[in-house]
């Protein structure tokens, strides 16, 4: 028995596994240096240095020295933009779509408000390193469901613990708003019963919203005089609605349909709300001027999706986001997605290539976002003072070809590295390195 | 096999005389001039011109002259690439899966084409000329496929079939047909085999072995009628002559799959009863066994990178296209979507980002390639003198974010122009309307939308 240990040991078996790659993102002071840089909010320098120092951008500029001790990466035909932000998404909180046990977007219940989307986060999940190698760099990320299915939250893709991501503290009641319409080809309801169900789906909201009110009010009273007997009940939805319903919190409308568009902003006004946005939006253009009218920001999307109706043009979804941006909406643009957010730059480009022009759409991508969640201050631009978050490509980011080169996220520069690119590196050339051939197909018996 | 290239010259001439309906699907002349011509075959050609009679690519070359009452089209400045193929579609079917039989190899998509469905303008509308449409993956042995043409505004369904396409069928390994009739047992509570990876290779073995011994019996007869004319033939079954004819190699195999080891298993399957012929579709691990394909000659044809959907896609990559590329192994790029399919040139191009192929390369999987995999690779999937005139137009390169598709062209018929576009391209049947080509109004026609609009409401 020792001597089959020892030749175990000999022979390496119980080494505990290295991953000789195990690439780690790493803060420093950086310099990307002759590169052309995109500010978004500034115009473009053709030839420029940004500098990186900690978790903040320190410079950017025709003529900006490389601190001593910076590291140099030299930008010489690559362009620098700002890390792109997708607007609505469940990454970190779904791993495999159809493995239930894998999917934490869902609560019971149509009123969980109380839920955060921050907590499920998977700091691990695969998707996060295959989605920031392209330069998506901040994501919010949304839980589903109900009438109140909970609180979204916006992170930065890099980060051992939630609290790490969770990128400037951007926290969004979602309100899914009822639908009166019909859900699909399968929604063999008659119309009076469509209608039936959309009046009491709003009847529970408006009851719903109320009572958050009176909730507010009471703790406003108790706050204001506090003796134990005025002390309201705990009710959790009511404490979580609570921020919303004072205009602390921003509330998040979930809505698509023509109908349900002018219904929300019907609400929207009646309640006298201002901190709002609106998400998904897929009939906006239905709309554009009476949602510009409000001045309601819309994260809009996905652009890859079919019309919602058959009798619509067949690129309307291509051209939603730029029509709603031509009426004066402020947009950013979703990709609605959790595996793929990676394609929000095509999402992106397609709102681009049919309308928007391709200015606008990286504004919506990168400096919209960052003002609609209210956190310009530190995102969405390259500026000094900014949080370090950006990306250096050989062209441009929308563009399918394109490579990135560099991604840096809260400062952190990241590894271009993933499980896909790993088993690209395994596979390409699979039986190098073996000696003899193996027979390719067995023989069955 | 080889498709007979007789049919598309007999079919019309039998069919003079006879009075039934059926639709002759119409062929158009135009000349293309001095586009960018992306061949995929041949090359990119700066500056010319493409001259269409009836429905056939007649001539490629420069300073062309269009024949009498020929009209052309200014492609300067645009590109022209042949009609795209999505080699895995179920768009136009009113129906998908008859999942009440791990095998259903005697149900046929053809028996439920419907010409009306909207997805297929939008398909032209990106460029898509060809579709492959197919059974679901409920069954291990689907029902059989039907290759389309996009033939927007016919309403007799034989007028969009790609005449002479051979004949493919569908399979299913991996979870599909384990969940719907093992672990959940057809919805019928009843489980049948398979519920595992296991029980599908036995599933294919069976269906295989009996389509065998059904072969064999037939054989015995007709030898045994030659020398004996009251020799009784054995019974006839649709199910088992579909598995004698995939044995015959009258039927190409489709097989939606997943993971290395059942690609691998099916290959043994197919060895051990002659059968060569296959395509895995989706096929997200076929990078881990692309020498293995290559060598069988098997081709493959997978998502641009869709992953993580189901567990049996979390171990993929986008890379996988490449891989198999550079392998040898002949990939095409599908859809698989009422949505992909509108931006397959996208899907394409994603091929750039994860892997580096040429343009030609990534032209390829959603042209030539996905043609050779449905056996039509003479006709279409690229733009050669002689071809089958299905042609896009782009404005700006059909591989750019930025490329957006002005034109498609089916067999010289332009179907497809986005300047012309009217919104609404719903078809609606006039009942008011003579029989006349087998082509329905289209919303074009502004007094239809006002008709059918209210009618029909938007669901």
């Amino acid at each position: 028995m020792n001597v089959l240990l020892t030749l175990a040991l000999v022979l390496g078996l119980f080494q505990p596994q290295q991953d000789a790659e195990a690439p780690k993102a790493r803060q420093g002071t950086f310099a990307v240096t002759n590169a052309r840089i995109e500010t978004v909010t500034h115009g473009t320098i053709e030839n420029g240095t940004i500098v990186i120092r900690g978790d903040r951008i320190e410079a950017v500029g025709a003529d900006v020295a490389v601190p001593a001790g910076a590291e140099v990466i030299d930008g010489t035909g690559l362009t620098v933009y700002p890390g792109l932000i997708d607007a609505g998404t469940t990454l970190g909180l779904t791993e495999i779509g159809a493995v239930d046990e894998t999917n934490d977007s869902r609560e019971v219940g149509d009123l969980t408000p109380q839920m955060e989307a921050l907590t499920a986060v998977n700091p691990n999940s695969v998707l996060i390193p295959v989605t920031r190698v392209s330069g998506v760099t901040t994501v919010l990320t949304e839980p589903g469901g109900g009438l109140f299915p909970g609180v979204a939250a916006l992170i930065n893709l890099v980060g051992y613990t939630p609290e790490q991501m969770h990128a400037g503290g951007v926290r969004m009641m979602v309100l899914q708003f009822p639908a009166a319409g019909r859900r699909g080809f399968f929604d063999q309801r008659s119309e009076e019963d469509i209608n039936k169900a959309a009046e009491k789906a709003l009847k529970q909201l408006n009851e719903t919203w109320d009572a958050a009110v009176l909730y507010a009010r009471i703790d406003s009273a108790y706050k204001a005089h506090p003796e134990p007997g005025r002390r309201p009940e705990y009710v959790p939805e009511m404490a979580a609605l609570m921020p919303v319903v004072r205009g602390e919190m921003p509330l998040m409308i979930r809505v698509d349909r023509e109908k349900d568009i002018r219904q929300a902003l019907e609400w929207v006004k009646q309640r006298g709300l201002t901190n709002v946005v609106f998400s998904g939006v897929a009939e906006g253009w239905r709309v554009a001027d009476k949602i510009a009218e409000a001045g309601i920001p819309c994260l809009v999307g996905p652009v890859l999706s079919t019309p919602t109706r058959e009798s619509d043009r067949y690129d309307k979804a291509y051209a939603n986001a730029g029509l709603m941006q031509q009426a004066g909406v402020k947009v950013a643009i979703r990709s609605g997605e959790s595996e793929n957010v990676r394609n929000l730059p095509y999402n992106a480009g397609f709102a681009a290539a049919y309308g928007m022009g391709r200015e606008e759409a990286l504004r919506a991508v990168t400096i919209n976002a960052a003002e609609i969640f209210g956190v310009a201050d530190d995102y969405g631009s390259l500026e000094p003072g900014k949080k370090a978050n950006l990306l250096v490509a050989d062209g441009d980011p929308f563009e399918t070809k394109t490579q990135v080169h560099h991604v840096f996220i809260d400062g952190f520069l990241i590894p271009m590295d993933n499980r896909q690119i790993r088993l690209y590196k395994e596979f390409l050339d699979r039986d190098n390195g073996r000696l003899r051939p193996v027979q390719v197909v067995p023989p069955s018996n | 096999m080889k498709k007979t290239t007789i049919a598309p010259l007999i079919i019309p001439l039998l069919m003079l005389g006879v009075t039934t309906a059926v639709a002759q699907p119409r062929v158009g002349d135009v000349l293309i001039q001095n586009g960018t011509v992306l061949t995929v075959t041949n090359g990119t050609l700066p500056e010319t011109d493409i001259l269409v009679r009836h429905g056939k690519i007649e001539k490629i070359g420069k300073g062309l002259r269009a024949p009498r009452g020929v009209e052309t089209v200014d492609a300067t400045g645009r590109y022209v690439m042949p009609g795209i193929i999505d080699a895995h579609s179920h768009i136009a079917l009113s129906s998908v899966n008859e999942a009440t039989s791990p095998v259903t190899a005697e149900v046929r998509m053809e028996d439920v084409t419907n010409p009306y469905h909207i997805g297929i303008y939008r398909a032209l509308a990106g460029g898509v000329t060809t579709s492959h449409t197919m059974h679901g993956s409920a069954n291990v042995i689907g029902g059989q496929n039907e290759t389309i043409k996009h033939r927007w505004g016919y309403k007799d369904p034989d007028a969009l079939r790609f005449e002479g396409a051979p004949r493919t069928i569908k399979f299913a390994l991996g979870e599909n047909p384990t969940r719907v009739h093992g672990k959940r047992g057809g919805g019928q509570g009843k489980a049948l085999r398979p519920s595992s990876r296991m029980g599908v290779e036995a599933v294919l073995r069976d269906a295989f072995a009996e389509g065998q011994r059904y072969k064999e019996a037939w054989e015995r007869y007709e030898a045994e009628k030659t020398r004996n004319p009251r020799a009784e033939p054995p019974p006839y079954d649709l199910r088992l002559e579909t598995m004698a004819d995939i044995l015959r190699g009258d039927i190409l195999i489709h097989c939606h799959s997943y993971r290395a080891d059942e690609i691998l298993m099916l290959m043994r399957v197919l060895g051990d009863f002659g059968v060569k012929k296959i395509t895995f579709q989706h096929a997200n691990e076929a990078f881990k066994v692309a020498p293995e394909l290559a060598a069988f000659g098997a081709n493959a044809s997978v998502f641009s990178d869709w992953w993580s959907y189901k567990f049996e896609v979390y171990y993929s990559t986008a890379y996988n296209a490449a891989i198999l590329t550079r392998n040898g192994v002949v990939t095409s790029i599908n859809s698989d979507s009422g949505e992909l399919n509108r931006h397959l040139y996208h899907e394409a191009a994603k091929t750039q980002k994860y892997g580096g192929l040429t343009d030609d390369e990534a032209l390829a999987l959603i042209t030539i390639n996905p043609a050779r995999q449905l056996g039509i690779e003479d006709r279409v999937g690229s733009i050669e003198e002689g071809k089958d005139a299905d042609l896009v137009i782009f404005e700006g390169h059909p591989l750019s974010v930025y490329g957006v598709p002005q034109m498609t062209f089916v067999d010289g018929v332009e179907y497809f122009d986005r300047e012309k576009d009217p919104d609404d391209m719903r078809l609606f049947v006039d009942p008011e309307a003579p029989v006349g080509d087998g082509m329905i109004e289209t919303a074009r026609d502004a007094h239809a939308v006002e008709r059918y609009d209210g009618r029909l409401g938007n669901h």
